[in-house]
Formats: structure tokens, C-alpha cells, sequence
């Protein structure tokens, strides 16, 4: 490799150690946060996943056959070499046919341990994935239903790890308690077969077998903390990597380059360090194993051969001694290792369940009702509202927007105006007071229908990966290319769809990356439109927009809004005076209403805030409105 | 893109391939006491491991033969406590010599992660903005993430097993063929099926892995996007559509891995078969020879045991060819990246910018992002000039050509043809250190670190006093809202930090750029999301230190830049416009258009820009 190119000059290197910045740090400075291990059994967490488990009991209980079986022919392979030594090659009857015999059933045991290894594999791994894709399923499913509020405060991030690594946790669970009932029957085996075999020789070998644990136990909490440790440096050194390639523009425009290798490398460093110190751990259990077996082997061959020799044993036994002593440590090393999974898969479980329990506040009735068609007028009565309890943050709203109707609601920040809205999507349920929507109480309709009479526009346009098709097609499935078409010309995104490179086709990047702001919303505009639903909700844009994009928009915005009922979230100065009626919110309570020339008439809150000059009214600092708020008398 | 043909070819190529695997080799093989240490201690701990069986068998016969002739002296219990003893030491050593050479292996592993993860750190922090362009910024982090580790890996699941295995089959089976042809040939009956099918096998777990990867990452876009956009989805009541996007991603990865964990267990099973019908066979054939007094008992377990210690690494050999796989494709996609040269770099014998009068010229600079393009240039004959106390503003539609101008003055991209200098120097001619840190570029999107408010503030001169970042805070329109947070300077931002809105986060920018105090800084945009008010008193926040520096303001906001001493009017990469305010006004075009549209946004200034916006 050409070093001297990647390295930083020794010089330079030098001066920033020396003089270490006292402000700089490389990659996140917060910390994971979430508990790896648990307490090892939790009754309540394994029940429940036990639920999960129980479709699949059929396979559960051919994957134990199999371990049983698999675990007895393992048992026995020492045995028939002990037979072919002791019977057919020195004992008494020795001879050929008792060879055959031994070499057959030899044979026939490693066929029987054939079916028995592919039983109890298969049957396992199949449960086990099949387990784990259910449980996700029944999260995500569950996620779809949750209260917003629940998933507002949720990080998308923290719940991915749930539906992926988690769930991976309990399915290893699964599948290691299999594979570990197998285990401890082995090493018990061991055990009887050897006592039964010889008992003062079989009682002299298993004294190791303590010893083995008792290492293992006192080794474990030292080697889980290294590889914590190392785990834990090796994605700090890959954030502090991630960062650097996500803000490699500005650490190119801020020439923070040398700093940050220097920081850098301490971190790699780290890293290196304690990946060393993990491997040194790791690697010191195998002389203490091969020591303690090879005082075993040991033990075999001077107590064992001393027996032999006074005729105290047989040659065979002897054999078979030496095989199974090999075999001790394996099932010692997966049995402890059951302790961290479980405890890791405790913590998991915990985290699953805690989300899966989180109760569904807004469901449909069981005599809920489909409506066909509605009329498009909203109705608010009386409605307070708040997301915590006794923090009501709309009182009292009553107010109807009639089919065909556009209500602009105009608001500072804070004044409950997205509420409102997502409140007419039934998103969350009343405290108390009514929404109808098309005469029928929200409450009393399935969410469903109500999805097919109100579409939504947020405002940041959000898209899925996909073709522009999809995109605008979204869940109604099936809308004709026709009316896609239309819907984008509607809207005027037609023109430039055509301009990508595949038209209709294009795929969207994660997030939208290869469009513009305004082209995303564009699109979200004509995903709406080709729901072609009565009623129109939409949350306008903040978002700075040059003037020519917005241009366009605006124009959208009046072809979406013909013939349908609409409620908008105003921001923009144009957008409200062109309102058919204004519905002006300050503090969760509506102060005024009338369309704006009434509205400038009267002098209010409204007409303070408008002449103040503001490109949007959430742009107006607090104290400002709390000025106008004040004069107008609406202060709360 | 580039990379995600690479990422997904993972096809034989032997002869990069070999170049790769030699050059990851030689990277070890420079540490070489660590190597030479592995290496020997590989070979004793083999040597000891093949002795294990041998005493096993002398110890069976010892006490075979003495029992036969009735010895039963204190001679045979001294042999055999000399064999115990022996067996004793051999297991000690052969674990301590294991222990060394897997030790050693290992830090020899972890120092060339080490030194990888370094040189792709530098490397990428070297690269110009025209790579990062075109590479997708998720696949670089995979890639030196993973990729790393592949050919870390290399080493001790490689180099040394390979050795260790070819010591131990090699000797093993010389031993044992030496001792008997046909028992040791049935002893190894099983190596080459097991070696075979553990190849195979490995082979196409590696190729079904990658395409189960994939499935999974399509679920996982699924699962992300929807939680993501969970108001859309609620909005659009398409739950049932989601579930079924859902269904489909998931079903198709449990068909996946329903092959595969066919494919691992089928192998597995059918390998322990083998070596057990091998058994068998030893059992038959070497219990004939036994009888037939051909060999001894001992003999016959000396075969046996030596074939439970063959039988894991040869299971290995699978792990092997994985390990030569995936460190050859690893390693020829780190090195493609390792052996890049950054477009942009400074010239030999490059000198520091000397910044005597502080003024940037730009003569008739012309510039194309890419060759193969359609547009002849993205930015034609672009001149002016801008010095200490002036500010220069440029103004155009979306996609004019705007922030490429601002661009090229630090050298992200170098103008294709025309100068720009500074003082007189082109700027290709002085190190892009002192030119970065004499100009100061602000974007519209600011990226913040997850780390305190401080921190970043000083992200350009993380030496600042601070005093120095407060008064650049507070020049910000940013010190009143961060001293009323609880933790004040110490708040964390960034991904998971206190989210900042988009005026704050392009006010921080702006802060941690003034604090530079650069003698040219460019504001690309980066008052967007700033409303108007607070933008007037950032200005007159700074105006008392603008006369030390050049300003250029870029802004689709007329009111952003109308104060300029001169205003670019830009389109389609060419200046249509140019003068003061008052003279552009004057000339009645493209700027009086915009002008008339922002301070008057009704319907007859929409018809009046209308002609001019027809689409890019």
C-alpha cells in the first residue's frame, strides 16, 4: 500500500498532539442506551414468547426427538468401538463374525445419527426462523395499529432494532434450548455411561469436570466484558467512520481533516486495543481445557492401564475412557454460553413486548360502518382535545366546513392547528365534544372508509422507494395509467416526471434524494388527487421555496382543492386570503373566523398579525404575538 | 452507480483475485515477528497434536501387551505413568502453543483492520466532492465497515489455518500411510468428500447469503419507510396495502432461508456421515488386520483418535475458501478506494496562500460536472471580482448554476477553464488547506455532528476561546435560545440531539463559519430558513467586522442580497444581469421580474415571471 499518501505528515501529525484542541470530538457523543442483558429467566417474557412457539409445537417436538436420538447415538459411538475391542478383537469369543457384527452396527448407529443430526437440525432452524419472521410480523402488524402518540415519541430507529435485532435474540434463544437440552443430556450420559463403565476410574475422569465448569464460571464474567468492550469500541470507531463520510463536505470546508485523523485514530486504536484484549481472553480458555482434558487422558492411561494390567479392566474400557473425556468440554462450553443468551434474549423479550403491549386507542367498532358515499362537510363540536393527560390543547372547538368549501386555519405555532387536523382523521380519539365527517360521527365509521373519503397532504412530502407510479398510485392499487397521468398534469408535475430520465418509470430513492423539495411535494400533491377523495386535508409547506417553485405550487394547490371540501394549514399569505373562510387559532381555542376582508375589518388578532408584514405567520416571533394577543384582549 | 455493480459482482475473478489475496499477504507478512512467532508456534502445536494419538495407541498397547505376558510388574506401571505424563505435557503444550499462534494471528489481524481503517479514513476525507458525488454514502460506510473486516479475517482464518491445515493432513496422512497403506487410507477416506463438499457447500451458502441480504434489506426498506412515513400511511388508511408490501419482502426472504438452512443442514449431516462410515470402515478393516495379528490394538486406536482430531479442520476447509472469497472481493474494493487519487490535490511543491489585499477574481471561468453530459457547460464565461468590505450577490432560478460558482472558490470542483485567483495566485497553484481556511463557504443544508452545541460551533477551529464562540453565537441570532436550554453550550445535536429547526441549524451554520472569521466567505443559500427580521440583525450583527472580508451572498431571496454592491443575475450558467439594485431595477428584465413577484406576490406577477420560468 502507498502509506505515505494516507498518513498524515509526522509534523503536523506532532503539533495536534501536542496541542490538542480542547472542542473537538469525532462521532456521536451519545451513548447506546439500550440494556443488553436481563435477568436470565423472566416467567412472564418466556410465556409469551412461548405463544409464539406453540403453532409450531409439531416441529418443536421432532426437533427434540431428534436431539434425544442424536444425542444417544453420539453416547454410543465409544461404546461399540469399546465392543469391537473387547469382544471381537481380544475377548474370548474374538473372531470375525462378532467384527462383522460390531462394524455393522457401527455402521447402522452413524446412519441412525445421520437421520437423527438432520432431524433434530432441520426441524430447529425451520421453527426458529419461522418463529422469528412471526414475531416480527405481529410487531409490525401491531405497529400499524398503535396510537400515534405512542409512535410520535418513538424514534423509528429504536423500534427498527426491536423488529430486527430482538427479534433475532429470542429466535437464537429458541434454537440454542434445543440444541442445549441436548447438551446437558450428553454431558449427564457421559457421566452414567462412565460411572457405569468403571466407577472408580469413571469418578477419578469427572473430577475434571467441576474444574471445567468452575474455569469456565469465574472465566465468564472477565471474557463477556472484554467482548462487550471490544464490541462496543468497534461501533464507536464506525460511527466516528459513518460521520466522517456523511459530513465529509464540511469537514473538507471547515479543513478539519488532520484533527479529526488524529481523533480518529485514537479511536481505531482504542478499538485495536480491546479487540486484543477480547481475543486474549478468548484465546486463554483453550490451554486450560487442553490442560485439564490432558490430565484426564493422563488419568485414563496411568490409572486406567494400571487397572488393565491387574485385569481390573477392560482393554476397551480403557478405549472409550479416552474417547469420551475428549468430548467433555463442548456441551460445558454450550450450556454457559445458554447463560448469556438467555439473559440477552430476557432483555430483548422485555423490549418486544413492552411494544406489542402498548394498547391500540383507536379502533374500529364492531358495528363500525362502511359508508360509500358522503357529502364532504366536517363538522367539530365541542371538542377538547390534548395528547397528555389534563394538558387539554384544544378547547371547545366547534366549527363546520361545508362540501366544496375551503377553510384555511391560521394560527402562531403552537395554537393546535395540526391537531385539528389529524383529529379529522380520527389519528386520535376526542376528549370530549364530536366530529362528523359527511353527517356520521367519526367514531362510528371504519377507518377504512374514512381513508377513502379524506386524503391527507403533510407537510414534508414523504415517498416511498419505487417508480414515480407507485408513487403516485400508492394503496389505490387500481388507478389506471390514465388517471395517474391526469393527476400529475392536474398538478403540473407531468412535465417534469417526463423530463427524468425514465419518465414514469424512474425509481425514487431512499427519501425522494434524487428529486427537489418541490418536486416532492408535487408528487405528494397528485398522490392525493388520484386517492380522489371528497375531503382534502393539507398541511402547507414551511419549507423555504424559491420563488418559482413556488409559483408552481400555489397553482397545484387551486387545482387540488376544486369541487372538494377542503381544510388547510396556511402558511402562506396567498393560500389564506384565497380561503373561502378563515379559522383563526390561538392557544387551542378558535378567537376568530370570517373570510379576510372581514377579518381585516374587524381589527383583531388576525389583522394585527397579517400587517405585520411576516412571509408566514409562524415566522412571528413569540413576542410579538404575545403583544398582539395581549391588545386584542385574547390573551389566555 | 459505480459502486453497486461492484458490490454485487462477487464472481471469480482469479487473477485480481490473486493480486489482492498477495497484497493483503504481504501486509501481514510486514509484521513479521508476529507472523514468524504464529507461524512456529502453528507448527509445534501441530507437531504436539499429531503426537497425542500416538501416545494414546502406545499406551493401549503398554498395557495390552503386559497384561498379555503377565508382567504386571512395577516396570509396566512405570511406562504408562511416563505415557500419562507425556500425554499430560503434549495436551499442555499443544494448548499453549495453540493459544500463542491464534493469539499472534489474531493482533496481526487486528493491526492490518487497524491500519485499513485508517488509510480508508484518510483516503475519504481526501476524496473530492466529485467522487462523493457520484458514491453513495451508505455504501462507503458498508464498505469500510465490512469490508475491512473481510480481509482482517484473511489472516487468521486464512493464512494460518491454511498452513495448519496442510501441516496436519500432510504429516497426519504420511504418518499414517507410513504405518499402514490401507488403514490410512480408509482413516482419510473422508477428508476429500468432507473437504469437498465443505467447499461446495460454503460456496453457495456465500452466493445464497448475498441474495438473502438482499431480500432482507428490501424488507427492512419496507419496515424503515413505513415507520418512517407512518402519517402517510395512516393517512392513506393503507395499512392492509403495507402489510401486504410487508408479506410479500418477508415471505420471499423465508423462502430464501428455508433454502438455505436446507442447504447448511443437508451438507452438515451428510459430512458427519462420512467421517463416521470412514470410522466404520477402520473399525472393520484395522479389527481384521488386529485379529490377523497384523497390527496391534493400539495401533488401531492410534488411527482413531487421529481421525477425531482431522475431522474439525477439514470441516474448516469450507470456512477457507469463504475466507479467500470474501477477502478477494473485500480487499479488491478497499484497494480500488485506497489506490484512488483525489481529483482535487495540491501540486508538487504547492505553496500557502498569501492573502495580502484579499481580493477574488473569477476570469471567464467555464465549468462542466460531467463529461458525458448533454448541456455544453454548467457555468460559461463567468468573470468579476469582489474585495474586503464589498459583497457580491448572485441570484437565478433553481439550478442556474448558482452554488457551482460557490463551489469552485475553495476548489471542490476545479473550473474547467478560466482562473480564479486570489491576490493574483490561482488558486491551483496554493495548498487547498490555507485556501480552505481562507474561504469559507456556508451551505444551505447544514450538516451538524452529534455532539454539543459548542463543539460544533468550533468544528472549524476547535482551539476557539469562548468568548470568541459566544460572540459568534450571539452574531447569530443563536446565543439567546441556547442560553435558555438546560444544558446551554453542552446541548447535545445533531441525529438524536436536540432537534434543532431549519432556521436554527442554518444559524449555527452561519455562526461556526463567522467565527473563522475567513477573509472570503460565501453564503450559498444559507439564510433560507431564516426569516427576514433575525437575517437583518444578523447582518447588521456583522457588519462591523465585514470590512476585514469579502462577501458573496447567494439567495433566491431578493432581500437578502439587494444591499450588494453588485448583483449577478444568473441562468442557465451564463450572467444575463448585472449591476447594483437600483440599476438592475432600472434595466427592466429578469431581476425587475423577481423583484416585482416577491414584493407583490399576486396573481398578475405570477403571468408577469411566468415567461421566464418555463422549466428546467
Amino acid at each position: 500500500m502507498s502509506d505515505n499518501d494516507t498518513t498524515l505528515s509526522r509534523q503536523v501529525h506532532d503539533e495536534i498532539e501536542q496541542n490538542r484542541p480542547a472542542l473537538a470530538v469525532v462521532g456521536s457523543q451519545i451513548e447506546r442506551d439500550e440494556q443488553i442483558f436481563g435477568a436470565v429467566y423472566d416467567g412472564h417474557i418466556v410465556r409469551r414468547f412461548f405463544s409464539y412457539v406453540r403453532p409450531y409445537k409439531k416441529g418443536v417436538l421432532l426437533a427434540l426427538i431428534g436431539v434425544i436420538a442424536f444425542t444417544i447415538t453420539q453416547l454410543t459411538v465409544p461404546l461399540l468401538i469399546r465392543a469391537t475391542i473387547d469382544d471381537a478383537i481380544v475377548g474370548p469369543e474374538a473372531g470375525l463374525t462378532l467384527l462383522g457384527i460390531t462394524a455393522g452396527l457401527f455402521a447402522f448407529v452413524a446412519l441412525l445419527n445421520y437421520g437423527a443430526n438432520f432431524m433434530q437440525e432441520w426441524f430447529a432452524s425451520n421453527v426458529g426462523e419461522l418463529v422469528l419472521f412471526d414475531l416480527r410480523r405481529s410487531m409490525f402488524k401491531h405497529l400499524q395499529k398503535i396510537s400515534l402518540s405512542f409512535m410520535d415519541k418513538t424514534e423509528a430507529g429504536r423500534l427498527m432494532s426491536r423488529l430486527q435485532g430482538d427479534v433475532h435474540a429470542l429466535q437464537e434463544f429458541l434454537e440454542s434450548s434445543i440444541f442445549a437440552i441436548g447438551d446437558i443430556m450428553l454431558l449427564l450420559g457421559i457421566v452414567v455411561v462412565l460411572l457405569t463403565l468403571n466407577l472408580p476410574l469413571g469418578l477419578m475422569t469427572l473430577g475434571i469436570v467441576p474444574m471445567l465448569f468452575l474455569v469456565r464460571i469465574v472465566w465468564l464474567p472477565y471474557a463477556r466484558k472484554a467482548f462487550i468492550s471490544a464490541r462496543e469500541n468497534q461501533s464507536r470507531v464506525n460511527g466516528a467512520l459513518a460521520e466522517g463520510i456523511n459530513g465529509v463536505r464540511t469537514i473538507q470546508e471547515m479543513a478539519r481533516e488532520d484533527v479529526n485523523y488524529v481523533l480518529f485514530k485514537d479511536k481505531a486504536h482504542e478499538n485495536y486495543v480491546s479487540h486484543l484484549r477480547a481475543t486474549k481472553l478468548a484465546q486463554v480458555m483453550i490451554p486450560l481445557v487442553d490442560t485439564l482434558t490432558g490430565f484426564a487422558m493422563a488419568v485414563v492411561v496411568f490409572v486406567g492401564g494400571t487397572m488393565v494390567l491387574d485385569a481390573r479392566l477392560e482393554l476397551g474400557i480403557m478405549v472409550a475412557f479416552v474417547f469420551y473425556v475428549q468430548r467433555f468440554f463442548a456441551p460445558i462450553r454450550s450450556v454457559t454460553m445458554q447463560y448469556s443468551v438467555m439473559q440477552r434474549a430476557m432483555a430483548s423479550g422485555q423490549r418486544i413486548f413492552e411494544v406489542m403491549d402498548v394498547p391500540i386507542d383507536v379502533d374500529d367498532k364492531p358495528n363500525a360502518i362502511d359508508v360509500p358515499e358522503i357529502d364532504g362537510s366536517i363538522e367539530f363540536r365541542d371538542v377538547t382535545f390534548g395528547y397528555e393527560k389534563d394538558r387539554p390543547i384544544l378547547h371547545d372547538i366547534s366549527f363546520r366546513v361545508n362540501p366544496g368549501e375551503t377553510v384555511a386555519l391560521v394560527g402562531p405555532t403552537g395554537s393546535g392547528k395540526t391537531s385539528l387536523t389529524a383529529l379529522a382523521h380520527r389519528f386520535y380519539e376526542v376528549w370530549e365534544g364530536s366530529i362528523t365527517v359527511g353527517g356520521y360521527d367519526v367514531r362510528d365509521l371504519t377507518q377504512r372508509s374514512l381513508g377513502r373519503h379524506i386524503a391527507m397532504v403533510l407537510q414534508e412530502p414523504f415517498l416511498f422507494t419505487g417508480t414515480i407510479y407507485d408513487n403516485l398510485r400508492y394503496n389505490r392499487t387500481d388507478a389506471t395509467r390514465e388517471q395517474i397521468h391526469a393527476a400529475a398534469e392536474a398538478v403540473g408535475a407531468h412535465g417534469f416526471i417526463e423530463n427524468l430520465p425514465n419518465g414514469y418509470n424512474t425509481k425514487v430513492e431512499q427519501g425522494g434524494g434524487n428529486l427537489s423539495l418541490g418536486q416532492r411535494q408535487l408528487i405528494s400533491f397528485a398522490r392525493a388527487l388520484v386517492a380522489d377523495t371528497k375531503i382534502l386535508v393539507l398541511d402547507e409547506a414551511t419549507a423555504n421555496i424559491d420563488s418559482y417553485t413556488e409559483l408552481m405550487i400555489q397553482r397545484a394547490l387551486k387545482r387540488l382543492l376544486e369541487g372538494r371540501t377542503g381544510m388547510v394549514i396556511a402558511h402562506r399569505l396567498s393560500t389564506i386570503r384565497g380561503a373561502d373562510r378563515i379559522v383563526v387559532l390561538h392557544d387551542g381555542r378558535i378567537v376568530e373566523t370570517g373570510n379576510h376582508s372581514e377579518l381585516m375589518a374587524r381589527g383583531g388578532l388576525y389583522a394585527r398579525l397579517y400587517r405585520m408584514n411576516y412571509a408566514s405567520f409562524d415566522d412571528i416571533p413569540e413576542e410579538l404575538v404575545k403583544t398582539a394577543t395581549a391588545e386584542t384582549g385574547f390573551s389566555t | 452507480m459505480t459502486t453497486q455493480t461492484t458490490l454485487s459482482s462477487d464472481g471469480p475473478r482469479l487473477k485480481t483475485g490473486l493480486g489482492v489475496l498477495a497484497r493483503v499477504t504481504r501486509m501481514a507478512f510486514k509484521h513479521y515477528w508476529r507472523m514468524s512467532i504464529a507461524i512456529s508456534a502453528t507448527f509445534v502445536a501441530v507437531v504436539f497434536q499429531l503426537f497425542i494419538p500416538q501416545l494414546l495407541g502406545r499406551a493401549v498397547d503398554l498395557a495390552h501387551d503386559l497384561f498379555l505376558r503377565g508382567v504386571g510388574s512395577a516396570d509396566g506401571r512405570e511406562a504408562l505413568l511416563t505415557t500419562g505424563l507425556l500425554l499430560f505435557g503434549a495436551s499442555i503444550l499443544r494448548g499453549a502453543f495453540t493459544m500463542l499462534h491464534n493469539y499472534q494471528g489474531e493482533a496481526v489481524g487486528q493491526s492490518i483492520g487497524y491500519e485499513l481503517r485508517l488509510a480508508m479514513y484518510r483516503k475519504i476525507q481526501q476524496l473530492s466532492f466529485s467522487y462523493h458525488d457520484r458514491v453513495h454514502s451508505g455504501d462507503l460506510i458498508t464498505r469500510s465497515m465490512l469490508d475491512v473486516e473481510g480481509v482482517r479475517l484473511w489472516v487468521n482464518t486464512g493464512i494460518l489455518r491454511l498452513f495448519v491445515l496442510t501441516v496436519l493432513i500432510g504429516v497426519g496422512a504420511f504418518l499414517l500411510i507410513r504405518t499402514d497403506l490401507l488403514l490410512g487410507l480408509l482413516a482419510l477416506s473422508f477428508v476429500p468428500f468432507v473437504g469437498w463438499r465443505a467447499i461446495v457447500t460454503r460456496l453457495r451458502l456465500r452466493e445464497s447469503w448475498h441474495r438473502l441480504q438482499e431480500r432482507l434489506s428490501v424488507l427492512t426498506r419496507v419496515m424503515e419507510e413505513n415507520l418512517n412515513g407512518i402519517r402517510v400511511v395512516r393517512s392513506f388508511c393503507s395499512q392492509d396495502h403495507e402489510m401486504e408490501k410487508f408479506d410479500q419482502a418477508s415471505n420471499r426472504a423465508i423462502g430464501l432461508t428455508r433454502n438455505r438452512i436446507a442447504l447448511r443442514v443437508k451438507n452438515g449431516t451428510l459430512m458427519t456421515f462420512a467421517y463416521f462410515i470412514s470410522m466404520a470402515l477402520v473399525l472393520w478393516v484395522g479389527g481384521q488386520k488386529t485379529l490377523a495379528g497384523e497390527i496391534s490394538v493400539g495401533r488401531l486406536t492410534e488411527f482413531l483418535a487421529f481421525m477425531t482430531i482431522l475431522q474439525m479442520p477439514v470441516r474448516q476447509l469450507g470456512m477457507l475458501v469463504n475466507s479467500v472469497a470474501r477477502a478477494t472481493t473485500s480487499g479488491e474494493r478497499l484497494f480500488s478506494i485506497l489506490d484512488l487519487e483525489p481529483e482535487i490535490h495540491d501540486k508538487p511543491g504547492a505553496q500557502d496562500l498569501k492573502i495580502t489585499d484579499g481580493i477574488l477574481r473569477f476570469d471567464d471561468v467555464y465549468f462542466k460536472y460531467n463529461e458525458g453530459d448533454r448541456r455544453e457547460h454548467d457555468l460559461s464565461a463567468i468573470s468579476f471580482e469582489v474585495g474586503p468590505g464589498k459583497t457580491l450577490g448572485i441570484v437565478g432560478p433553481p439550478g442556474a448554476g448558482k452554488s457551482t460558482i460557490a463551489h469552485l472558490i475553495p476548489r471542490f470542483y476545479d473550473a474547467t477553464s478560466g482562473r480564479i485567483t486570489i491576490d493574483g495566485q490561482d488558486i491551483r497553484d496554493v495548498t487547498l488547506k490555507s485556501l480552505r481556511t481562507a474561504v469559507s463557504v456556508i451551505q444551505q443544508d447544514t450538516f451538524l455532528f452529534t455532539s454539543g452545541i459548542e463543539n460544533n460551533l468550533a468544528y472549524g477551529d476547535p482551539w476557539a476561546e469562548r468568548d470568541k464562540i459566544i460572540w459568534a453565537a450571539e452574531a447569530a441570532q443563536l446565543h439567546s435560545y441556547i442560553d435558555q436550554l438546560p444544558k446551554g453550550y453542552g446541548t447535545l445535536v445533531g441525529e438524536r440531539g436536540v432537534s434543532l429547526s431549519g432556521g436554527q441549524r442554518q444559524r449555527l451554520a452561519i455562526a461556526r463559519t463567522l467565527l473563522l472569521e475567513s477573509p472570503i466567505m460565501v453564503f450559498d443559500d444559507s439564510t433560507a430558513a431564516i426569516d427576514a427580521a433575525t437575517e437583518r440583525r444578523i447582518r447588521s450583527a456583522v457588519a462591523g467586522i465585514s470590512h476585514k472580508h469579502a462577501t458573496i451572498i447567494i439567495s433566491h431571496r431578493l432581500s437578502s442580497l439587494m444591499h450588494a454592491d453588485e448583483i449577478l443575475f444568473v441562468d442557465d450558467g451564463r450572467i444575463i444581469e448585472r449591476g447594483n439594485h437600483a440599476e438592475l431595477l432600472a434595466l427592466n428584465g429578469r431581476y425587475k421580474a423577481l423583484y416585482e413577484l416577491q414584493s407583490n406576490p399576486d396573481d398578475d406577477a405570477h403571468e408577469a415571471v411566468r415567461g421566464v420560468t418555463h422549466e428546467r
